[in-house]
C-alpha cells in the first residue's frame, strides 16, 4: 500500500536513515579497528597516528605467534571441556526443574516455585558463595566451574513458559499408556522443545565462554586456566612477553600491541561466525522471556 | 457424604492423594531442589558470619557471635561514603543514560520500511552483546593509552592525548558509555517486540483523524509500550546498589578508585584478595537487604499506580 507522506516525514525517513546509519558504524567500528589493526604490520602500527580504515601493510606474525602460545591453546582444551560437559549438565538440570514446574496439579509447586524465585531477588553474597564452595571442596578444581552454575533460574523460567505451551493432551495420552515422567520427559516434552533448547544451549554457551570471575577466584593452577583468564593475563595485565620473546624491546612493544589485537580476534572469531545464524534463537529466547506470568 | 467431603478436604487426605500421584515427579525435582539448598540456600545461612567473628578452622556454626561489629565498622569505615556515593551514581547514570538508549533505538528501527536495512542493523547493533567482558574492557584499555583509538581521534580534533582511564573524572562517562555500546541493540529487543504487537488499525485510525507521526507516538505507540518500559524499569531500579562487580575488577585501577570503586568491587578486594571475611560479609549482606528493599519499593510503586508489577 502507497501512502503519500509529508514533507515532514520524509525529512524524518532521511534522518532516520542517517542515524541508523552512524549508530551502527559506531557499534561496528572498534571491532574493524581490532581486526585490521591485528593483520597490520606491527611497526607501521606503531609508527602510524590517527583512525585506522584498511590495514597498514599485511602480517600474520601476531596471528602465528598466538596459536604457539601453548597457554591460549591449553585455555581453548579448558574452556571447550567446561563448555560441553557444562551445557550438556545444565540441560538436563534446568529441564528437570522446568518440567516439575510445568505440570498442573502438583500440590507443592508452588512453594518450590517460591522457593527458586526467591533466590533472584536475594543472594547470600560473594564472600559466603566462595567459602561454601571451599567447603565443598570445588576450588582449584575444573568442576567448581560447572556444578556451582548448573542452573541459571531466568533460563528455567523461559524453559517453562515453553514446556506448558505443550498440550496436555499428549502428555495425558502417554500417562495412559503407563509412560512415567521421565519417559514422558526425554520421549515427549524435549523432542518437541527443540527450538527452545537450542536457545538453551546458545545462553548457558555464551555465559560459560565468557565467564572469567570465578575462575580467576577459585583455579590457581595455570594448567587450568580458561581461555578468558589467559586474555585477562594477555590484554589487561599486559603480560606479552612469553609470546614476544626473541624480539629486540623496541620489536616488543610494537609486536606486544599487534598480538593484543590478534588474541581479541582469534577469542571473538567463534562467536561472530556463529553468531548471525543463531541470531533468530537468541532474539526468540528474550522474547518468551518477556512474557509476564 | 459429609464424612467424605471433610476427608477430601483434610491437608494430610489431599497430601498422601498428591504422593500417590505425583510421587515420581518429586523423584525428579529433587536434585533441583538439592542445586538450590547447596549453592544459594548454604551461602545464605553462611552469611550469618556477617555477625561473627569468622575464622576458616572453627568454621561457619563454631566461630564467635560478635553482634553488629562488622556492620558498625563499614558505618564508621573512610570507604563508606565514598562507595554508597559511587556505587549510586555510577548506577543513576547508567540508568538515565542506559535506560531510554535502547527504548529510542527500538523506536527508530520500527520507522524503517526497508526490511533488509533493518535486518541488518539489528545484527550489527546486537553484536556487541556477544563479545566477552574481558574482551571489551580489553580493548577499551587500549583505545584509552595515550597511543590508542580515542586519543588518535581527539588529536585528530586537536585536543591533547593523555592516559584516559587514569583520569578518575572520565571512569564513569567511559564505563556508562561503554556499557551502552554493548548492551543498546540487544536492549531494543523487548522493545521491538512490544511494538510488532501494535495493533496496525491503531494507527490507521490515528491517521484518519489527522495525527502526524509524532502525535501517533504519544497516543499510540507510547501507551503501548508502556507495561514493557515499566516492568524494566522496576527491574533496573531495583537493582539500583546492585552494580556488578565484574566490569570495574576489570576496568579499575588504584587512580582511579576515588570515583570508580563501589560497593561489590570493595567486598571483592577485602573479602577475596584481603581475607576479612566476615567484615566482608556484612557489607555484602548490607547491599543485599537494601537491593531486597528497593525491590520490593519499586515493586509497590508500580503497583499503586500503574497496575504493572513483578508480582
Amino acid at each position: 500500500m502507497k501512502v503519500k507522506r509529508s514533507k515532514g516525514e520524509r525529512i524524518f525517513e532521511v534522518f532516520n536513515y542517517a542515524l541508523l546509519t552512524v549508530i551502527m558504524l559506531v557499534c561496528l567500528y572498534p571491532v574493524w579497528y581490532v581486526f585490521v589493526a591485528s593483520i597490520s604490520d606491527s611497526n607501521l602500527l606503531t609508527q602510524h597516528m590517527g583512525i585506522l580504515l584498511k590495514p597498514l601493510g599485511f602480517s600474520t606474525d601476531a596471528y602465528m605467534k598466538v596459536f604457539q602460545n601453548p597457554m591460549i591453546v591449553k585455555g581453548y582444551m579448558n574452556t571447550m571441556f567446561i563448555l560441553v560437559v557444562g551445557v550438556f549438565l545444565d540441560l538436563i538440570m534446568t529441564s528437570l526443574g522446568a518440567y516439575f514446574l510445568s505440570r498442573k496439579r502438583v500440590m507443592f509447586k508452588k512453594p518450590i516455585m517460591m522457593f527458586i524465585i526467591f533466590t533472584m531477588f536475594f543472594s547470600g553474597g560473594m564472600i559466603p558463595f566462595y567459602l561454601n564452595l571451599k567447603d565443598l571442596h570445588l576450588t582449584g578444581t575444573l568442576w567448581g566451574l560447572i556444578i556451582p552454575f548448573l542452573i541459571t533460574t531466568y533460563n528455567m523460567i523461559i524453559l517453562r513458559t515453553s514446556f506448558e505451551s505443550i498440550p496436555e493432551s499428549l502428555v495425558e495420552a502417554a500417562q495412559i499408556d503407563g509412560a512415567g515422567h521421565i519417559t514422558i520427559l526425554f520421549q515427549i516434552v524435549l523432542p518437541l522443545s527443540k527450538a527452545i533448547l537450542a536457545v538453551m544451549v546458545l545462553y548457558y554457551g555464551v555465559s560459560i565462554w565468557n565467564s572469567w570471575f570465578w575462575a580467576s577466584a577459585i583455579i590457581r593452577n595455570r594448567e587450568m586456566y580458561p581461555l578468558q583468564i589467559i586474555l585477562r593475563e594477555i590484554l589487561l595485565q599486559n603480560d606479552v612477553s612469553s609470546m614476544a620473546a626473541g624480539s629486540s624491546a623496541m620489536d616488543t612493544e610494537a609486536i606486544g600491541m599487534t598480538i593484543k589485537y590478534a588474541t581479541i580476534m582469534v577469542a571473538t572469531i567463534p562467536i561472530l561466525c556463529v553468531y548471525p545464524f543463531l541470531q533468530k534463537y537468541f532474539t526468540k529466547g528474550t522474547m518468551v522471556g518477556a512474557v509476564k506470568e | 457424604m459429609m464424612k467424605d467431603k471433610k476427608m477430601n478436604g483434610s491437608f494430610g487426605y489431599r497430601m498422601r492423594k498428591d504422593w500417590i500421584r505425583n510421587r515420581s515427579l518429586y523423584l525428579l525435582v529433587i536434585p533441583v531442589v538439592v542445586f538450590y539448598l547447596m549453592f544459594h540456600y548454604k551461602p545464605m545461612y553462611g552469611a550469618i558470619i556477617a555477625f561473627k567473628d569468622y575464622t576458616p578452622a572453627l568454621g561457619v556454626a563454631k566461630s564467635p557471635w560478635v553482634g553488629f561489629a562488622n556492620f558498625t565498622r563499614f558505618f564508621k569505615s573512610v570507604y563508606f561514603t565514598r562507595l554508597i556515593k559511587n556505587t549510586i551514581l555510577l548506577s543513576v547514570y547508567n540508568l538515565i543514560f542506559g535506560f531510554p538508549a535502547p527504548i529510542i533505538l527500538a523506536l527508530l528501527l520500527n520507522e524503517v520500511r526497508n526490511k533488509h536495512f533493518k535486518s541488518i542493523t539489528q545484527t550489527i547493533t546486537y553484536l556487541p552483546h556477544f563479545i566477552s567482558l574481558i574482551v571489551v574492557t580489553g580493548m577499551l584499555t587500549n583505545f584509552c593509552m595515550t597511543t590508542g583509538l580515542f586519543n588518535d581521534i581527539i588529536a585528530l580534533f586537536g585536543g591533547e592525548r593523555a592516559p584516559l582511564l587514569q583520569d578518575p573524572k572520565l571512569y564513569r562517562t567511559i564505563y556508562v558509555a561503554s556499557s551502552i555500546w554493548q548492551e543498546v541493540g540487544w536492549g531494543s529487543i523487548i522493545y521491538l517486540s512490544a511494538l510488532a504487537g501494535v495493533d496496525s488499525q491503531l494507527y490507521e485510525a490515528a491517521q484518519i483523524d489527522g495525527a502526524g507521526k509524532w502525535k501517533q507516538l504519544i497516543h499510540v505507540t507510547m501507551p503501548a509500550i508502556a507495561p514493557t518500559i515499566i516492568i524494566m524499569l522496576i527491574m533496573k531500579m531495583g537493582s539500583l546498589m546492585n552494580m556488578g562487580y565484574e566490569k570495574t575488577i576489570l576496568l579499575y585501577n588504584p587512580s582511579t578508585y576515588e570515583t570508580a570503586d563501589i560497593i561489590s568491587s570493595h567486598i571483592y578486594r577485602i573479602g577475596l584478595l584481603d581475607q576479612d571475611w566476615s567484615y566482608s560479609t556484612a557489607i555484602g549482606l548490607f547491599n543485599s537487604v537494601i537491593n531486597f528493599g528497593l525491590l520490593i519499593i519499586t515493586n509497590k510503586i508500580s503497583k499503586r499506580y500503574s497496575e504493572t508489577s513483578l508480582w
